[in-house]
């Protein structure tokens, strides 16, 4: 190529260099802000906790049968909160393992095409319902109907948002799990369909013993989701912590009582405004806990395939 | 399977064969059973969406008159409307879209186009995903220190919008993945053969082909957002508003102001909530309302989105 052409040519490389430069720098930025948004709730959370262990020792903290932050004489035990936030959870998963596991099993290997393409649908869409709605459901539709079954049961109680979160969380749970035993090789179907058994022996003791540690990932996903669920709570289980594994009985989450501090107007750096970052932090770590459980079940699930 | 024939049987008898066969039909008759449980257990679902909106339909219906709309919250049931609630659902919401979506696009671009595999892209992706399995509650807590407090934002719509802008971020990302991931290589590679950068390569072929798939996930999260009370309650939004924030638009030059991102709010999930959560029954028919609102609001964008990535998988012909 001659030089004169070459100079005509080199300037507009040049600026179009700069130009992917700046475009990849920006790109770059905002992927990397997953990094900032994570560092910031773990920094937020543990900076205004420190505070909130400054005033309150951790022995307390794990040991106290009482949570009372906003009452003159405060108590500042987490187990009723945490108690109260796993019975809910418990009462879900009570509800979704049995109705996830059968819908998965009857999606991935029972229903007709057409029937599996036109419930996926509706079962997306269950998912997309606002928490708040579920809520009043729960409140409004649920324990009344509950209270006809069992007379005693209070207007607000932990197991009407228990089984409506149950439900909520059927969905994500059975499309999950459903994942799983599609994952599972079909050679091994027709491995048991040769030797004579039927669909749904197949089913039970083929598929779903090979993709068990698949399907608890699923179940231990739900329970994470339940764990951090709020307004249902909120709404339908009343906001006095309990330290109960009665589910008939009324108490508050972790996440219900964040709401009721929120709501109500505590000032910027108080005890009780602290104490709603304390709780926040144990929710994490629970969460975090039950996703890192999934994620290693999970990986046995796909080392076996 | 139905002819099993008795001459494969060693010493074929009557009685054998008939046992074989009620043994068959047995198993079959099992097969049937768990196929109805089956559909039983995946119809509960489809039941309980519909029982929840007539529930809301007989509570509420009589609610939604044109004043429901055009009327503050009141202390007398009747009188109360959502017209702070839905106008600082909207205002929210654009503070959300103009913000959470162009940085999650970005970086579900950057993640799946440029990102090299090291150490770096992998902290990245863990991040992303840790962030979708955080609770919603816990995002409120994070805006509530560093929105309102450490940054100055107060309880405003622009802490509201930008919180909510955080925690639609994983699902925008993942979508965004998902539909770059799809567009073939063979169109990234002829457009690199005539000599396009990477970004001119991006921007006008891997994107415009993967622009209705980035949309079913934009819309899923807004519906999302739209849906969420914890976090926004969280950060203060207050549940009684009797004013609306100043216009964005002006008839006056400069013709638009952003004095409404700092203004108060309340949104029409929080508002629902407020009225639920009222002793006594004279608010619960507002609140059905409400919540007629807000679920064919979000169903309609999940439909809509539904139906989009419905229409994308049978159109592809690549």
């Amino acid at each position: 190529m001659p030089a004169a052409q070459r100079s005509l040519i080199r300037p507009r490389i040049h600026h179009r260099d700069i130009r992917e430069r700046l475009v990849e720098a920006f790109l770059f930025v905002c992927a990397a802000s997953a990094v900032a948004v994570t560092t910031a709730i773990v920094v937020v959370l543990v900076y205004e906790s420190a505070g909130f262990f400054e005033r309150v020792s951790i022995v307390e903290f794990l040991t106290d049968t009482m949570w009372t932050p906003l009452f003159a004489e405060a108590r500042y035990g987490i187990l009723p909160l945490l108690c109260g936030t796993l019975l809910a959870a418990g009462v879900a998963l009570v509800v979704a393992v049995p109705l996830g596991l059968t819908v998965a099993l009857y999606l991935s290997e029972f229903a007709p095409v057409k029937v599996r393409e036109s419930v996926k649908p509706f079962l997306e869409l269950l998912e997309g319902v606002p928490t708040v709605v579920y809520g009043y459901f729960a409140l409004l539709f649920v324990t009344p109907l509950l209270q006809s079954v069992i007379p005693d049961l209070p207007g607000f109680n932990v197991l009407s948002p228990g089984i409506v979160i149950g439900i909520m969380i059927v969905p994500y749970v059975g499309s999950v799990s459903e994942d799983a035993m599609r994952a599972v090789p079909n050679a091994l179907r027709e491995a048991s369909y040769a030797c004579g058994a039927t669909r749904l022996q197949t089913t039970l003791r083929v598929v779903m013993p090979a993709a068990a540690s698949g399907i608890a990932a699923a179940f231990v996903l739900g329970i994470a989701r339940a764990t951090g669920e709020t307004m249902v709570v909120a709404i339908a289980a009343g906001q006095q912590p309990n330290l109960t594994l009665d589910p008939t009985e009324p108490a508050a989450t972790i996440t219900a009582y964040i709401v009721q501090v929120a709501l109500g107007d505590l000032p910027h750096g108080s005890i009780g405004y602290q104490s709603i970052f304390a709780a926040g932090l144990v929710l994490l770590l629970i969460t975090l806990l039950f996703n890192i459980l999934a994620h290693l079940l999970r990986m046995r699930f796909r080392e076996a395939y | 399977m139905a002819s099993i024939s008795p001459s494969i049987a060693v010493e074929p008898t009557i009685s054998g064969v008939t046992e074989i066969r009620s043994n068959v039909a047995r198993r079959r008759r099992w097969d049937i059973v768990f196929a109805v449980v089956g559909f039983l257990a995946t119809s509960v679902g489809v039941v309980t969406l519909l029982t929840l909106f007539v529930d809301l339909l007989m509570d509420g219906y009589h609610r939604l008159t044109p004043d429901f709309f055009l009327s503050f919250p009141s202390r007398r049931a009747a009188e109360a409307g959502i017209l702070s609630a839905w106008v600082g659902t909207c205002l929210v919401m654009i503070v959300t879209a103009a913000i959470g979506v162009p940085v999650a696009v970005s970086a579900g671009i950057y993640l799946e186009e440029y990102a090299p595999r090291n150490w770096v892209t992998m902290l990245i992706e863990i991040n992303v995903s840790n962030l979708a399995a955080v609770p919603s509650i816990v995002y409120g807590l994070l805006a509530l220190g560093l929105f309102v407090y450490a940054l100055g934002f107060g309880q405003s719509i622009l802490s509201g919008g930008l919180t909510l802008a955080l925690m639609i971020m994983p699902v925008v990302v993942v979508a965004t993945r998902e539909a770059v991931r799809a567009v073939p290589h063979t169109i990234r590679e002829a457009a690199y053969a005539v000599g396009a950068t990477r970004w001119q390569v991006t921007r006008d072929h891997v994107l415009p082909y993967s622009i209705p798939g980035i949309a079913t996930g934009v819309i899923i999260g807004l519906a999302r957002a739209i849906g969420e009370t914890a976090p926004l309650i969280t950060i203060g939004a207050l549940t009684f508003i009797a004013y609306l924030p100043n216009a964005p638009i002006t008839t006056t030059p400069p013709f638009v102001n952003f004095d409404w991102l700092w203004s108060g709010f309340t949104v029409l999930p929080i508002q629902m909530f407020n009225w639920v959560s009222r002793p006594g029954t004279a608010f619960h028919a507002n609140a059905a309302a409400a919540g007629i609102v807000i679920v064919v609001l979000t169903l309609a964008m999940n439909g809509f989105a539904i139906y989009l990535r419905y229409r994308l998988r049978k159109r592809i012909t690549w």
